[in-house]
């Protein structure tokens, strides 16, 4: 915090291109010659659901009451070619995230909540684990780059199949798993000696570029005898063309990660300058699909960066079937919280945040493995501070929460159903989202980039 | 019953000319009953021939076969008479898979088990991120062969290109000709008693006869299992 000069002192002026952020920065790359790896998401401020608001019902529209009247939240995925699409009771998915760096108790946990609420989970860079299988009644199966894990039996037990191209916190680059978070299990499944800094590829081995995703697609779909959908999801970047070209390879499902996504561990750089935010990213999608008369047809999920019922409410409204949530599950958890619960109560975590340098509220340091609060972990201590049946419980109460919350918003528009909110509900509070999004800004119809004669 | 495909005691056909490749891997994926061996006529270059089989069935492919034939086999036997195009055998469990003539690229790409024979060269890429088991190739391998290979062993009979094992984990290869230039962290190393009986082991099941002392062993130096700040990401 600045703090006052006294009486007569020059006053202290920081400079904007070399704050303390910066100087801190240069000082530490200057100390160590190292970069900093990291996880969780971007922490710049990017134009974003929070730049929107809802119109609600007015005059001319006519709102549900709330509580009495109905309103479905029913999803949908995989309509296009799967014999047995995704059915879900809310459009909010969770993320993948890899046994790895999450602990096996927090995979159950993951499971046992989306199972009690109709939601799915994924599975992540590492493989299907027994615990996630046996408690998710619905998992999506990764085919990631770097294949750790990938079998044709979990695939024939996977409820769908997601072929990863990339990921919003880092387009274009491959798993990180730092040595101290490969225990043995994650080292056996992964087939990876114990200890090693694992840095997974960033291509698929067997395919490359569209034409050939393609025949791989076919291949998975042959595997599982056409049963479960395709997903494909790609990290925010040229979005627009890289929506068209996973429907034109036969995706039943484009998964879009804005930069706001969260990691497991990838250089802060990396985090913070590559990629497009999820506003930007989900307009384009939606555009994407619009031209290739794909709506309703191939579905859409959109990921990055969601946390609230309002943030999934504003998604749908632009356009996506559904969301996808990893950073919010963790929070849910307890990651960042100052507490950990063991054998009923709450213990302290803050000194376990200062061995880390960190304190809660601002850590970052899932790379580590040493999670104060047993989230992100495999070390055999800490992943006792989070229990299975205290992470479902708190991850489904988020989960319901950010359904009912979802609900309100679409009744307040007037809509029977979630799936119903549209564009004509949304307004922008600044010019940047508003040309992001692609709505007009508060009180004006003004959609930066568009031709007002055309509207 | 469909008449392109013929059923004749334990052996059944099916020809990709008439019948759809849909028919044929439902079939392969099915209770099998009695048929013990599956032949394929008129592949064509189809992509996806026989993938996903988890059955110890014999079947053989009368002609050249597109994109990864033979995908995540689990203990068929698996003849393809013809060429294979990319990934065949790709992420194989277990079983075999043999190529009579060439193999595209990325074949036996992150392969955990079993056995890929190719008799002629393979393309660039081959055995990339093998997780286990083993590929014996009877000529030359292209570029980047073995990259990033977890486990199992790789052994080539002709030349390999560049970068051969570059980012090696614990997979080990064995080169009888000439090496063009080694990848990132892949040295040769001395050949033992055991490579010698690897070699042999190997080059027996793929039918293959040359003298296992003409070969050498190229495993992973271990330089890059820990990140090193001061290599200046150059290695």
């Amino acid at each position: 915090m600045q703090t006052k000069p006294p009486p007569g002192a020059p006053s202290l002026e920081e400079s904007w291109g070399y704050d303390r952020k910066t100087i801190d920065y240069i000082q530490r790359a200057a100390a160590t010659g190292l970069y900093e790896i990291r996880g969780l998401g971007a922490k710049r401020r990017v134009p974003h659901f929070d730049d929107l608001l809802f119109l609600g019902a007015s005059l001319s529209r006519y709102p549900l009451e709330g509580y009495r009247e109905k309103c479905s939240s029913k999803t949908v995925l995989g309509t296009r070619f799967a014999k047995k699409p995704v059915e879900l009771e809310m459009p909010i998915t969770i993320a993948g995230m890899s046994f790895g760096a999450l602990s096996a108790n927090v995979k159950e946990a993951l499971g046992r909540a989306a199972t009690a609420v109709g939601s799915s989970t994924t599975t992540g860079d590492g493989g299907m684990t027994e615990e996630e299988r046996r408690s998710s009644k619905t998992l999506v199966y990764q085919c990631l780059p770097s294949r750790y894990g990938f079998n044709p039996d979990d695939l024939r037990r996977a409820d769908a199949v997601e072929v990863v191209i990339g990921q919003g916190a880092k387009p274009g680059g491959g798993g990180m798993l730092l040595g101290q978070k490969i225990n043995p299990r994650v080292a056996q499944m992964r087939v990876l000696p114990e200890g090693v800094d694992q840095r997974s590829a960033a291509r698929h081995p067997d395919w490359t570029g569209p034409d050939d995703l393609t025949i791989k697609i076919l291949e998975l779909r042959e595997i599982t005898d056409w049963r479960i959908p395709v997903y494909v999801k790609v990290g925010a970047t040229r979005t627009y063309n890289d929506v068209k070209l996973a429907v034109h390879s036969g995706a039943d499902v484009v998964v879009v990660d804005g930069m706001q996504g969260g990691t497991a561990a990838t250089q802060t750089t990396f985090i913070e300058n590559v990629g497009i935010p999820t506003l930007a990213a989900l307009r384009q999608a939606v555009e994407a699909l619009e031209d290739l008369n794909m709506v309703g047809k191939v579905q859409l999920i959109i990921s990055g960066g969601i946390r609230s019922g309002a943030d999934i409410a504003k998604a749908l409204a632009m356009g996506a079937d559904a969301v996808s949530i990893g950073q919010g599950m963790l929070m849910a958890l307890g990651c960042n919280s100052d507490t950990y619960v063991q054998g009923g109560t709450h213990h302290s975590a803050i000194a376990d945040y200062a061995k880390l340098g960190t304190a809660p509220g601002f850590c970052h340091h899932c790379h580590t493995g040493q999670c104060p609060v047993g989230v992100t972990t495999q070390d055999a201590v800490l992943e006792q501070r989070l229990q299975p049946e205290v992470g479902a419980t708190r991850v489904r109460n988020y989960l319901k929460t950010m359904n009912m919350e979802l609900t309100t918003i679409a009744r307040a528009c007037g809509k029977q159903n979630v799936h119903h909110l549209e564009r004509e509900d949304l307004v922008a509070l600044t010019v940047e989202a508003a040309a992001m999004a692609g709505v007009p800004l508060a009180g004006t119809q003004w959609v930066p980039g568009r031709d007002l004669t055309r509207t | 019953m469909n008449t392109a495909v013929t059923q004749m005691r334990e052996t059944k056909e099916f020809d990709l000319a008439r019948s759809k490749l849909r028919e044929l891997n439902q079939f392969l994926h099915g209770d099998l009953g009695t048929v013990k061996q599956v032949r394929v006529l008129n592949p064509d270059g189809a992509h996806s021939i026989a993938v996903g089989v988890d059955a110890p069935v014999s079947i053989q492919i009368d002609g050249h076969a597109g994109y990864y034939a033979g995908g995540m086999n689990k203990l068929a036997t698996i003849t393809i008479e013809g060429n294979a195009g990319p990934g065949v055998a790709e992420n194989m469990m277990s079983g075999r898979v043999h190529v009579k003539g060439f193999a595209s690229v990325s074949a036996g790409a992150s392969t955990h088990g079993g056995l890929l024979v190719i008799g002629g060269d393979a393309g660039l890429r081959c055995g990339i991120s093998l997780k286990g088991g083993d590929i014996v190739v009877g000529g030359d391998v292209g570029a980047f062969s073995a990259f990033m290979a977890q486990a199992g062993r790789l052994v080539v009979c002709g030349d390999a290109a560049e970068n051969l094992g570059d980012s090696l984990y614990e997979a080990v290869i064995y080169v009888r000709g000439h090496v063009k230039s080694l990848g990132a962290d892949a040295q040769f190393e001395p050949m033992t008693d055991a490579d010698y009986a690897s070699v042999a082991e190997l080059l027996a099941q793929a039918g293959m006869t040359h003298d296992p002392k003409t070969f050498k062993r190229i495993a992973s130096a271990r330089q890059l299992y820990h990140w090193n700040a001061d290599a200046n990401q150059e290695y």
